[in-house]
């Protein structure tokens, strides 16, 4: 079926196709629509599925973890604080081992509250164990969701799954969209068989006390988990290729790469403004080519050493900073080329609480980082004035305010 | 009514669990699960619970079970019993099974209100038992809103001032069909509420006072005599909630309708080492008054008047 549908609703409808039969969730601006969506086509019949009105996303995450444990397809979708919010239950999500999908509306943290688009949210969420992925369009959004079941269902991955898709850019902007309807993807997506489950039938403990002998077992194996992942998300590409002809990459995808020298790397809708940005370089004459990673974890690690062979120059861009580093994208670039490829990469950090960022701007730092006209880490939009610093002035300024107060009292 | 006749053989909850010598929880989840049957699907809050279990690989529970965060016990039966429905829709299973909690009092009064309250609100089908030992035994013996007035804890060293809060209150005011507080001295009235609550559909609330041997420090061979002072002082008052219709039951009833004599709350503390610093001290005698003025605040908010025989 053919739609024109804001992300946020073509989420809502891809779930309904894989046919999702519990939905806990908790409202927060811009994942919102999702929810709504499941909610009214619950209520008008058109979805089977047991909608929870949790309290709060700590719920929403307990809830979902409940749910396919017993054996049922769950799905959710949250963004920034929410997400936040979830944090411990995302760990228990992905150390009890429950494949479920997520839909993530990438949204910048407060305090300074902004609704607006940022990677902070989901990179906060790296290390809990779920597999990440950043889709850039909404064709991609539908596609990955369904696609996100059949990986994560795999017994030889069973581990949480997150799609990532940017706030407003892609959760609130129309587009047309292809949605296969269930019977479609049934050819496509299996029925969920758990390899355990709570089941009176089959009385078995779950998530008791582990000890030291064992709990290091349990952790690698959800490394192995996301090292199977990696062949699971090429198959379900290749498979969803043949049954829907639709391919967005698997782990990564590339653009104009075969002779680029200049590579951009980047997550989400930036990679399709970069996209813009590569044609235009093209045009002058600048052999560059765009490498977008898709998943962020399991991290394109064997990928990321084949393409970025013999290339003259890398900018990485992030929609993200750990504070005290850098980008997060870019850090797990050098670490993944670190004795693989010799090769100079450079951080742009754009598109913070929802920056606009355009693809000249794009391709103005992009040929300055290959230059190596800017630093290793450059905040590429950045026009931070006095206004933004805290100054010793204004410090002492206070300072002066308490004692003419104390004086006054 | 039963008699420990009618209760039936099947033990749900195995030999070899690692609690305590006279373990409350362990005691009640034997005749909760006996009041349940194997068609129960558990939920086990973060608590002493999760560790008298067994650990992995052994379990000594024979029943499905799911250990699960500290805060998320109302959400986790709302997943469970959102699940179970999906499953028997698609013929998976014949019929939903039981949902049960079984979370403390930290997990209850404090980090779980939320959760709990949200899943209330929500009428998820479910039995949510509070075991209450009136403090984190877990963590070794901290408050929690559950711990009474004048009890040491390692976090109230002096004595704990403030009262403690009425959580089967809380319950009842979310209009749930089913709240009741039990007690391991009359197990006969816990396996009959438990069975009650099973046959009631929506969310149902019981609450277990759970004496700890280790916690209130006295001997584990005393804790059904100190669970049965619990009630025959007052400190402890049994009670169903049956659409908003208080009954008395068991050593209350007995206390309410005059039959018997309710005891000092004295006798009740003294049997405890974490009251003994507090009944020693200066204002030991105002911390007992505090407290036998909360067992007549209670008695008189659940029955309209405190009767003059109390
Ligand atoms: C979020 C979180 N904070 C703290 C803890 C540590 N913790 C585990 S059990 C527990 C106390 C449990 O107290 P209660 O619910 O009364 O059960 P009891 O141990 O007394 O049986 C605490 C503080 C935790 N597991 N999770
Ligand atoms: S500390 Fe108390 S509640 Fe915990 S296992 Fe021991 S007796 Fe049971
Ligand atoms: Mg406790």
């Amino acid at each position: 079926m053919r739609v024109l549908e804001t992300g946020n609703h073509l989420i809502a409808l891809a779930a309904e196709a894989s046919r999702v039969e519990v939905v806990p969730a908790y409202p927060i601006t811009p994942q919102t629509q999702i929810i709504e969506k499941v909610a009214e086509l619950i209520d008008e019949g058109r979805m089977n599925a047991e909608y929870i009105p949790v309290e709060s996303e700590h719920s929403a995450c307990a809830a979902l973890v409940s749910a396919s444990l017993t054996g049922a397809r769950a799905f959710s979708a949250t963004s920034a604080h929410g997400l936040a919010y979830m944090h411990e239950m995302l760990h228990y999500a992905a150390g009890i081992r429950v494949p479920v999908v997520m839909a993530n509306v990438n949204r910048a943290l407060g305090p300074g509250w902004n609704i607006w688009c940022d990677h902070q949210d989901s990179i906060s969420q790296r290390d809990t164990g779920w597999i990440q992925v950043y889709v850039a369009g909404h064709q991609e959004a539908v596609d990955t969701l369904i696609q996100g079941f059949r990986i994560t269902e795999d017994h030889s991955v069973l581990l949480p799954l997150m799609v990532n898709l940017d706030a407003f850019v892609l959760s609130h902007t129309y587009m047309d969209a292809e949605v296969p309807s269930r019977e479609d993807v049934d050819r496509y997506l299996p029925p969920y068989k758990p390899l355990w489950k709570l089941d009176p039938r089959l009385p078995v403990t779950h998530g008791s006390v582990v000890y030291p002998a064992d709990f290091s077992e349990t952790r690698e194996s959800m490394q192995l988990g996301h090292k199977n992942a990696r062949e699971v998300i090429r198959e379900a590409a290749r498979e969803f290729e043949d049954v829907f002809g639709r391919r967005h990459g698997d782990l990564v995808e590339g653009y104009l790469l075969d002779d680029a020298e200049y590579l951009v790397m980047a997550m989400g809708s930036l990679s399709a403004e970069s996209r813009v940005a590569i044609d235009r370089l093209r045009e002058s004459g600048v052999k560059a080519g765009l490498l977008r990673v898709r998943f962020f974890r399991p991290f394109p690690t064997e990928e990321l050493r084949t393409l970025c062979r013999d290339r003259a120059s890398i900018m990485v861009i992030d929609r993200d900073v750990s504070y005290g580093m850098e980008g997060a994208l870019f850090s797990e670039v050098k670490a993944a080329l670190y004795g693989h490829a010799d090769v100079p990469v450079r951080n742009l950090i754009v598109g913070i609480g929802g920056r606009d960022v355009t693809y000249e701007l794009i391709a103005d730092m992009a040929q300055k980082a290959w230059n190596g006209e800017i630093g290793d880490v450059t905040w590429g939009d950045s026009h931070t004035t006095e206004s933004h610093r805290v100054t010793r002035e204004m410090l002492c300024e206070f300072d002066r305010l308490f004692e003419s107060e104390k004086e006054v009292r | 009514m039963v008699s420990f006749k009618d209760l039936p053989e099947e033990e749900l909850f195995l030999a070899g669990s690692t609690a305590c010598q006279g373990c409350p929880s362990s005691l009640a989840l034997r005749i909760a699960f006996k009041a349940l049957g194997s068609n129960t699907i558990l939920i086990v809050v973060a608590s002493c619970t999760s560790v008298l279990q067994g650990s992995y690989p052994l379990s000594a529970i024979n029943l499905p079970l799911m250990n699960v965060a500290f805060a998320t016990g109302g959400a986790s039966a709302s997943g469970v019993a959102a699940g179970v429905k999906a499953l028997v829709k698609r013929g998976e299973l014949a019929e939903e099974p039981t949902v049960l909690v079984w979370a403390g009092d930290g997990g209850t009064y404090d980090i779980g209100i939320q959760s709990l309250s949200g899943a209330a609100e929500r009428e998820t089908d479910f039995i949510y038992v509070c075991y209450n030992n009136e403090m984190y035994s877990n963590t070794g013996t901290q408050r929690s809103g559950a711990t009474p007035l004048g009890a040491w804890t390692t976090t109230t060293p002096g004595g704990k001032v403030q009262h403690r809060k009425d959580i089967a209150q809380i319950m009842i005011a979310h209009r749930i069909p089913y709240v009741a507080t039990a007690s391991l001295a009359y197990p006969l009235d816990f396996y009959q509420k438990m069975q009650k609550a099973k046959g009631i559909r929506g969310t149902k609330y019981i609450e277990m006072l759970a004496p700890c041997p280790p916690g209130w420090k006295f001997p584990s061979a005393q804790m059904i005599e100190v669970s049965r002072l619990a009630v025959q002082s007052g400190m402890w008052l049994l009670y169903e909630n049956e659409d908003g219709e208080t009954r008395f039951t068991g050593g209350t009833k007995r206390i309410i309708e005059g039959k018997v004599k309710k005891k000092p709350v004295k006798d009740y503390l003294e049997m405890q080492g974490r009251f003994r610093q507090v009944l020693a001290s200066p204002e030991g005698q105002e911390a007992e008054d505090l407290l036998e003025e909360q067992v007549s605040d209670s008695i008189r908010r659940l029955h309209g008047w405190v009767p003059e025989y109390i």
